[in-house]
């Protein structure tokens, strides 16, 4: 690039600057608009996979409500936890919400469904960075591997139980990626507790809800 | 704004640079993060392979439409804004609007801005050509690094895990699910391929099977000018 054809104020301090803040604003200005065109499709899909996920979570038969409209909020360690409840008439036949496990690459997002006896309905993993081909075996369109929950409970298996084998557990681990689904078990394990710590606010509230609202 | 004695684009010599001669990962080593990142399996090669040649041919464009206003001091700071800017856009939008495609490729977005071969290509190309040119290279060079992706993940799927294509339909749709194969049934697995290593043991052979054919063809085109000479002679 021969500075000889370009005019003498490009090889300016204020012309380069100038440049530079224009295109990040440029760039900056795109993104905002990016965003804003998209967001309320990002939102919709989100809702759209939300649902779709609920249902694998929740049998179907269960419930007879809105999964989606029918929640409850509990204060969790890292800000509210959003439940979803499935209810046959008023009784509450489960609940859904997420929980999160510390993964190889990030966060782990599990949706774990509860029956209202305590015990898993079914889990699937909303979303995670881990690393294709070997950590992504917890996606249940990969791999049965997340299955292995369903029906499980607080001391079924036992406390010890609740590990990858490599630990001492129950649960496998796939090769070359042990901490991936020992943060899957571990995010349904503390799923489990919250549940205990909340039992009776979310398996009877439905009907108190409705009493003191007539 | 462009240079009149330009010469006239040698749109076969563009093509053969980016697939063969000038290959992105065989020819230039570049892009190798995440090339070894996503290469266990060949499907996810793909994904990501068809992605980058995406973003390479918008960046080929933009960057040579504003090739004229970019001064050389401040040209890399604005060719990876650019770079950024368009992989968000494109993530944005097929999240919004190909929301099935996205799940699948989603995940191979971001790591096309760790693509150093985009910003290369920016810098060595794109800023000195017309917008057409700019593009085609654009295309090119990703379909080369396409192939290369494909190539190492189907030696790495098939050595690795006994597969080929796996997970394939959720990349292309139900209906190229025969793509998916089994190629050794009950295969335990070798872990090696599958990790970062064994994508460096694979890239390796690649590289020197590359080697060879060019030398192979290298000997035949000389010895078929020596045998010309005397004819011509």
């Amino acid at each position: 690039m021969s500075t000889v054809a370009n005019p003498t104020y490009r090889s300016r301090v204020g012309y380069q600057a100038g440049l530079l803040g224009g295109f990040a604003m440029v760039a900056a200005a795109l993104l905002v608009m990016g965003d804003i065109a998209t967001r309320d499709a990002i939102a919709e899909r989100r809702a759209e996979d939300l649902l779709a996920s609920l249902s694998q979570v929740i049998p179907a038969a269960s419930h007879d409500n809105d999964l989606l409209a029918d929640t409850l909020t509990l204060p969790g360690d890292d800000g509210d936890i959003t439940v979803y409840r499935a209810l046959r008439g008023l009784a509450v036949s489960g609940v859904a919400f997420e929980t999160v496990g510390q993964g190889y690459a990030g966060p782990i997002r599990v949706l774990l469904g509860v029956g209202a006896d305590g015990r898993v309905l079914g889990a699937r993993v909303l979303a995670h960075t881990e690393t294709p081909g070997l950590g992504d075996k917890i996606e249940a369109a990969r791999d049965d591997w997340i299955l292995a929950f369903d029906g499980k409970a607080l001391g079924d298996p036992p406390e010890s139980g609740w590990a990858v084998k490599k630990d001492g557990g129950d649960f496998d681990q796939f090769s070359g990626a042990t901490i991936t689904p020992r943060a899957v078990v571990g995010a349904v394990k503390a799923g489990l507790d919250l549940f205990a710590r909340h039992r009776d606010a979310l398996t009877a509230s439905a009907v108190q809800q409705v009493a003191s609202g007539e | 704004m462009s240079n009149p004695e330009q010469p006239a684009v040698d749109w076969s010599r563009i093509a053969r640079d980016g697939v063969w001669d000038n290959n992105v990962v065989m020819a230039q080593s570049l892009a190798l993060c995440p090339l070894l990142a996503v290469t266990g399996t060949a499907t996810n090669g793909l994904g990501l392979g068809l992605a980058t040649a995406f973003v390479m041919v918008l960046s080929g464009l933009l960057v040579s439409v504003l090739r004229g206003i970019i001064t050389p001091q401040v040209r890399i700071p604005v060719f990876v804004l650019i770079i950024a800017v368009l992989v968000t856009l494109v993530d944005l939008a097929m999240n919004a609007w190909m929301h099935d495609l996205h799940k699948v490729l989603g995940l191979f977005i971001p790591l096309i801005v760790t693509n150093c071969a985009i910003l290369g290509r920016a810098e060595s190309f794109a800023s000195r050509q017309a917008p057409l040119p700019a593009m085609f290279d654009g295309l090119m060079m990703g379909v080369g690094f396409t192939l290369v992706l494909v190539a190492l993940g189907a030696v790495r799927e098939v050595i690795g895990s006994g597969t080929l294509f796996a997970n394939a339909s959720m990349l292309l749709g139900e209906s190229l699910r025969w793509l998916e194969l089994t190629l050794i049934p009950d295969y335990r697995g070798f872990l090696l391929m599958i990790l970062p290593p064994g994508g460096f043991i694979a890239m390796g052979f690649l590289l020197a099977g590359k080697r060879v054919l060019d030398r192979r063809l290298a000997a035949r085109k000389q010895a078929r000018a020596a045998a010309a000479v005397p004819a011509g002679a």
